[in-house]
């Protein structure tokens, strides 16, 4: 026999293998295709467009990055308001207003940028639109009355109550009772400094110089206390309570994740074949990390929230029991896949049990064991996040609350930045802690 | 000084060593030890602290575990009967947290395929990107799936969606890194081999790197398969649909329909160890061949 056999049924052969292989290559995509047409069809993908609200998005969009500045004069009284998002605690006060806003005895001029000027008059309005004219609104004794450049845009918006402009630079409103203009500026307004902090009407440099060598703001504390102090309690951000929140979801994860390695280590000791002699106990055990990984976290949280009430301890433990029969899993296996040799030596010099699993067990699989643990505490700060959502603590519920409002969409892109910062934070830490311990330096 | 006194021919003080030794000794254990020490008063106060920032108390509480799931069983053990029934009524939605976590697990992977290889030290189509595309998959999962799902579900609606296309960008990010890694050790001959014979870029990656890696990347998404049933069941008790949108209305109802939280409850506890189980199996067979 040659060392090539070509006979007829060999190349037959690969001739049929060929053939199911190219059937396998176009069939597995076939099938998933048709996997998700059937998905498409079941999650009324078609109904969706008709769902979808884009307006809301392109809201959502712009209020991450945009802040809105109200204008707004009574016009019974005349008083004149500034705020940022329509907020008490964002109302400019009367003698500090932003710099684009004249005041001039009854007459205020607001300047909405690229030649769009917003004046309001005793018994009116003006709007001076670039491009288009002017429109001039005055009271009558019949309402509202509008003179503007005919005919009339689609942008604005008129009755005898109520005229409303929508440009680029902005959005004007007029009713009887006021007017209102907003305007709409890149930014998070008020981030550092909210209006009522002496900070808020320097510029950097003045800042830094008076962090520096300035004159005290507040007698009794340095600048840069009284500038700490102003950021931590910024009524617009709550700064402190945001903190806090993060601080108290990383500590669910740490709290949860530890406390699970360390009740996970004797337990999986114990459920280790080569560790625990008497089966029945290593059987127990098993099933019952099965059971704890199978009735899965969200259940866990449930139940722990019933009995503990909302907040951060909650949270921890529901981490540290669904981790449990994770590591308990882990460990065991880890024990199992240990070098005897090196028990077999600490055996020789005399050592009882516990002396052989400490210097024998232990230090070969202390390194896989860290790993993992550090590996859960990167997963955890995320998943903390979300079983702060369920058992209100952390910035879970600050973010779960703020997106049911539906508005401070700025304080819920804030949010994001801080966990996504501190999502990679830990996943750095984590990954030099590994190096460091395990890879020694 | 002592040791210039003895000749360098005679034999090395072994008293020297042994003192150095125990000396280096004594000093881990010292360094252990304080490590041990801040590690202990870190658990302690950290939990100190989460309990005074509780609701409840922890010894309060610790009664009241068993209270909540006795009683719960206890309504549910008079009405057994009706288990079978609650058992078809939550079925679909079963099917439809399954049919979340399979599409995304799919949508995800394709995703997390591409980027993978495009960010793989040696296969990237645009070697000078890699960086841009790990830090893209690093950025997918730092964002919790939870913050995608509320916020879609502001835009688009109730429903699978929302969960679908979170935690598909989640799994793009997690199996991408894990994909690459699997990547970074294929063989790069078959690779050369084809590029050799004019092979565009995504010619060689599905016939020089893909049938090497698959094996490794199928056990990849199948573990990942197992994670997002959970998430996929977790986003629907917070956000809307699937099996777990039903346990919250089920809860909410509260004393009365416990009956309904442990079907619902069995219902899930089932699917996943099935589906453990099931995953088990396969990757053991897709690793050892």
């Amino acid at each position: 026999m040659s060392a090539i056999d070509l006979s007829p049924a060999l190349s037959d052969a690969v001739a049929t293998r060929f053939a199911r292989r190219r059937l396998l290559s176009l069939g597995i995509p076939a099938l998933v295709l048709a996997y998700l047409v059937y998905a498409a069809i079941s999650f009324d993908l078609a109904g969706l467009a008709g769902r979808a609200r884009m307006d809301n998005a392109s809201v959502l969009l712009s209020d991450f990055w945009l802040h809105k500045t109200h204008v707004t004069r009574q016009n019974r009284t005349g008083a004149l308001s500034v705020a940022i998002d329509g907020e008490a605690k964002g109302t400019y006060p009367a003698d500090r207003l932003p710099d684009w806003i004249a005041r001039d005895g009854q007459t205020t001029t607001i300047d909405l940028g690229d030649g769009h000027l917003v004046t309001y008059l005793p018994g009116g309005a003006r709007y001076d639109v670039p491009d288009y004219g002017v429109i001039d609104i005055r009271e009558g004794a019949d309402g509202v009355q509008l003179t503007a450049p005919q005919p009339l845009p689609d942008w604005i918006n008129a009755s005898d109550t109520r005229v409303s402009v929508t440009t680029d630079a902005g959005r004007f409103a007029y009713t009887r009772a006021k007017a209102e203009t907003f305007r709409y500026q890149p930014g998070w307004a008020l981030f550092f400094f909210a209006l009522d902090s002496p900070f808020h009407y320097m510029s950097w440099p003045q800042i830094a110089a008076s962090a520096l060598w300035g004159d005290r703001v507040d007698p009794s504390m340095p600048n840069i206390v009284a500038m700490a102090q102003d950021f931590w309690n910024n009524p617009m951000w709550r700064h402190g309570d945001v903190i806090w929140a993060m601080f108290e979801t990383v500590l669910m994860a740490f709290l949860g994740t530890f406390g699970a390695a360390l009740i996970a280590l004797p337990l999986g000791f114990m459920a280790a074949r080569n560790m625990m002699p008497f089966g029945p106990l290593r059987f127990a055990l098993r099933r019952v990390f099965d059971f704890i990984r199978g009735v899965d976290g969200l259940i866990w949280t449930i139940v722990l929230a019933r009995a503990f009430g909302p907040g951060p301890m909650t949270g921890s433990l529901a981490i540290m029991l669904t981790d449990t029969g994770s590591f308990g899993k882990m460990f065991s296996e880890a024990f199992e896949n240990i070098d005897e040799k090196q028990v077999e030596g600490i055996r020789s010099t005399g050592a009882n049990g516990l002396q052989r699993a400490r210097f024998g067990v232990l230090p070969q699989v202390m390194p896989v064991l860290l790993s993992q643990v550090l590996y859960f505490l990167e997963s955890n700060t995320r998943g903390a996040t979300v079983i702060g959502a369920i058992v209100g603590g952390g910035i879970g519920l600050l973010l779960t609350q703020a997106i049911q409002t539906q508005k401070d969409w700025e304080d819920v892109a804030y949010y994001m930045v801080l966990i996504v910062l501190t999502v990679m934070a830990m996943d750095s830490l984590s990954g030099w802690l590994r190096r460091k311990l395990i890879m020694g330096e | 000084m002592p040791d210039s006194a003895i000749p360098a021919t005679s034999r090395p003080d072994m008293a020297a060593t042994s003192h150095a030794y125990f000396e280096l000794l004594r000093r881990r254990r010292l360094y252990g030890g304080i490590l041990l020490i801040l590690f202990v008063a870190l658990m302690v106060s950290g939990f100190r602290l989460a309990e005074s920032r509780n609701a409840g108390g922890f010894i309060d509480g610790l009664p009241m575990l068993l209270a909540f799931p006795a009683e719960v069983v206890a309504e549910a053990w008079e009405k057994r009967a009706a288990l079978p029934g609650i058992f078809i009524e939550h079925f679909p939605s079963l099917i439809e947290t399954l049919n979340i976590a399979a599409v995304s697990t799919l949508l995800g992977g394709i995703a997390a395929m591409i980027l993978a290889l495009l960010s793989t030290r040696g296969l990237a189509r645009w070697p000078r990107l890699t960086g841009l595309f790990r830090r893209l998959m690093d950025m997918f999962r730092a964002i919790p799936e939870i913050v995608i799902a509320l916020l879609l579900i502001y835009i688009l609606g109730g429903g699978p969606v929302p969960a679908v296309i979170a935690i598909s960008l989640h799994t793009a990010g997690a199996l991408g890194k894990l994909f690459s890694e699997a990547a970074e050790n294929a063989d790069r001959k078959p690779v050369e081999g084809l590029s050799s014979v004019g092979a565009t870029w995504s010619q060689q990656m599905w016939l020089g790197v893909i049938p090497q890696v698959a094996p490794n990347w199928l056990s990849y998404a199948l573990l990942r398969f197992e994670i997002n049933v959970r998430a996929s069941a977790i986003l629907g008790f917070v956000g809307e649909g699937g099996i777990g949108y039903d346990l919250k209305i089920a809860m909410q109802w509260g004393m009365g329909r416990y009956d309904q939280v442990v079907g619902i409850f069995l219902l899930l506890f089932m699917a996943i160890v099935l589906i453990d189980r099931l995953s088990d199996h396969l990757r053991n067979r897709l690793v050892k061949g």
